[in-house]
């Protein structure tokens, strides 16, 4: 993955609640076999409002996406944080996510920042005409009015993201821990093992 | 003597594979289910990286979600899902994968042929591409669903890095009233939780309720876990669950099978064991429930009326309450019992099982769909569900009744083959999402059970099937 550092951009100041990955792409765009050209398709239902905020040409191209509560909501489609990407999206600021979404979006360099509502409501006045500046290292959000949010990252990803780490290659790494449960697991749960067939591929 | 644990933690604890020093834990996963539109991306960065699948025996295919359910030997006339087809039988292929192709006799919904092939099993880490792999969890297996990144990674390293969630139980109380059904549980849960009430949780589905329950009905309630915002969603296995899984094509036989039984019969939680949070639903003041807005978490009972959006205490919440019934179409005060549908689907991972097609069967059983219905779907959860109907004539009932009796797949629950509600129009749905636009552009969902929606297909609005069934 690409890796996040510091970035300061526009912040679209969205603030919906609830935002769920079929508003953010909906299903009838997901018969595609490649993760690029999604952004064209975000926000597909709430776009077809000529005067909807991200196609406003101040917020075009924005790095920062300011939402409201339980942002990520709903299907486990990965081509949510695919279509914020590939808006140019970097980071989404919202008071929560919800837990697939907050995955899937880490996996793609998206960094989530989760602050309390009223920090919420003075970054969405903020950005009305400001940028803001996301520092992931230092784990804080500044605007030019001195304004200073820290937020939580977990430490695993926080690590990877700084890194842009290939978290596949990690995990091989580990791959005698992965074999010794593998044995372990052949002889303590015997039925586990077998269940599809082996294909010759 | 240690101390007592829950159902999640013992299945976390026999899954851990190494202890992350960063509050992750990399996790064995024991089965992985497949379908077209979360795997070709994932696939695609095995082949870049030159990777395989590290554990074929536990990953199996099967499409669904933009399958025809009309007939499969016709050209499918949409190019992107004929491409999104061919490169889920091409990629298992090349990696060795079993598929369950589109011809088969078995080929179903994912979430439906995982138990009815014995794939799924208590005790069990079950992951797919989807979020409601959560229908597992009635099995006793920890299930859920991952991102195309997570499912490329389970590819190559059969595990998962995941930090343990918070357990929640829900424990459902009382006894059901007449006609209430495991949606109406689902639903009433979400009611009382909110969309993001189980965040960060795994929830565990106790209570005399749970218990009574079928395994179909178990499953049903499970599925819709995801829609209270959970990760997962469990009930403990017990010798119902047993019964229905012994004798299945993948289950274990022989020694293995009693050996197997004799392990999940220690997963049950422990008594004394501590939840983070726990909740209690009053499983007999439950009546049936429809949704009135665009998040599961609108339910009202089809006694009651639309609500005023002023109502809510929050201000988010009142803004969020008139956008959806703007969308909906309806104004406060409505009774739900006086709102017409124009659609029907009788289906989805939620309620496309052998229970819920007799359910709604029941109720179409000499009575016909009424005129103003336009389309009226029964998409029965596999193929081998869509047999074992035919085979008790069921599908009769439903064709005598006017409805289209159709070939398995996700169809109308998220519109991604041709099966779709018009603009504007509305759907009596037993599928598990009411978003804007879910069902199709424009499309107004209303989320119930499958009595309730034979009920709205006879009568042509929003109906209690309990008038209908006294």
């Amino acid at each position: 993955m690409q890796p996040f550092h510091t970035l300061t951009g526009t912040a679209v100041p969205f603030g919906a609640e609830n935002v769920d990955t079929d508003a953010i792409i909906p299903a009838r765009f997901l018969k595609t076999v490649t993760r690029a050209g999604l952004g064209a398709h975000a926000f597909a239902t709430l776009r077809e409002d000529p005067a909807n905020i991200f196609d406003a040409p101040q917020n075009r191209g924005a790095p920062i996406l300011i939402a409201g509560d339980n942002f990520g909501c709903g299907s486990s489609r990965e081509h949510a944080p695919w279509a914020l990407a590939d808006m140019g999206f970097r980071v989404v600021i919202a008071p929560s996510f919800a837990d697939i979404f907050a995955g899937n979006a880490f996996k793609n360099g998206i960094l989530l920042v989760a602050l309390p509502q009223e920090q919420i409501d003075r970054l969405m006045e903020v950005a009305a005409d400001q940028p803001l500046t996301v520092d992931l290292e230092n784990q804080v959000v500044t605007t030019p009015y001195q304004d200073r949010f820290a937020f939580a990252v977990d430490p695993f990803r926080k690590d990877c993201l700084l890194n842009g780490s290939d978290e596949i290659a990690l995990t091989e790494a580990l791959g005698q821990d992965i074999a010794a449960f593998e044995t372990r697991l052949a002889s303590a749960r015997p039925w586990v093992g077998g269940a599809a067939a082996r294909v010759a591929a | 003597m240690s101390a007592p644990r829950t159902l999640y933690a013992k299945i976390w604890d026999d899954h851990v594979v190494r202890t992350g020093d960063d509050g992750t834990d990399l996790i064995w996963i024991d089965r992985h289910l497949i379908h077209e539109v979360t795997t070709p991306q994932a696939f695609e960065g095995l082949r870049l990286a030159g990777r395989r699948v590290h554990r074929p025996d536990l990953t199996l295919g099967v499409p669904d979600h933009n399958v025809p359910t009309t007939d499969r030997y016709l050209p499918n006339p949409d190019p992107a899902s004929t491409l999104q087809l061919a490169t889920l039988e091409a990629n298992c292929a090349e990696f060795g994968v079993e598929l369950i192709g589109i011809h088969a006799a078995a080929q179903g919904i994912v979430h439906v042929i995982g138990p009815e092939q014995g794939f799924t099993l208590p005790g069990l880490t079950l992951v797919c591409g989807d979020s409601h792999t959560a229908t597992h969890g009635a099995f006793g297996a920890l299930a859920f669903g991952i991102g195309t990144s997570e499912v490329e990674h389970v590819f190559a390293t059969q595990t998962l890095h995941l930090a343990r969630a918070k357990a929640m139980r829900v424990t459902v109380t009382g006894t059901l009233g007449f006609s209430i059904s495991a949606k109406d549980v689902a639903l009433a849960v979400i009611g009382q939780l909110g969309t993001g009430g189980g965040t960060g949780h795994v929830i565990e589905f106790a209570g005399p309720v749970i218990e009574t329950l079928s395994m179909e009905g178990r499953m049903t309630l499970c599925n819709m876990a995801i829609e209270a915002g959970a990760r997962a969603g469990l009930v403990a296995p017990d010798a119902k669950t047993f019964a229905y899984v012994e004798g299945r094509p993948r289950a274990p036989q022989g020694a293995d099978w009693d050996a197997a039984v004799a392990y999940w019969r220690t997963l049950p939680s422990d008594p004394g064991a501590v939840f983070d949070t726990e909740i209690v639903v009053d499983g007999s003041a439950i009546a049936p429930l429809v949704t009135w807005g665009t998040s599961p978490e609108d339910v009202v009972p089809i006694t009651g009326t639309v609500p005023d959006p002023a109502g809510f205490a929050d201000a988010g919440k009142q803004v969020a309450a008139a956008k959806s019934l703007a969308y909906m179409g309806l104004a406060p005060g409505t009774r739900l019992a006086d709102v017409a549908v124009e659609n029907i689907f009788i289906g989805s991972c939620t309620n496309s099982r052998i229970e819920d097609l007799r359910a709604a069967a029941a109720v179409a059983q000499g009575r016909r769909v009424a005129p103003n219905i336009r389309q009226a779907l029964v998409v029965p959860g596999s193929g081998l569900v869509k047999r074992q109907a035919e085979s008790e004539g069921l599908d009769r009932v439903f064709i005598e009744a006017g409805f289209d009796w159709r070939e398995p797949g996700c169809s109308m629950c998220l519109g991604m083959n041709p099966d779709k509600v018009p603009p504007g129009e509305r759907c009596a749905s037993t599928s598990n999402r009411n978003f804007v636009g879910r069902q199709g552009p424009g499309a107004r969902t209303h989320l119930l059970s499958p009595a309730m929606a034979a009920a709205a297909a006879v009568t042509g609005r929003l109906t209690d099937v309990r008038e209908l069934m006294a």
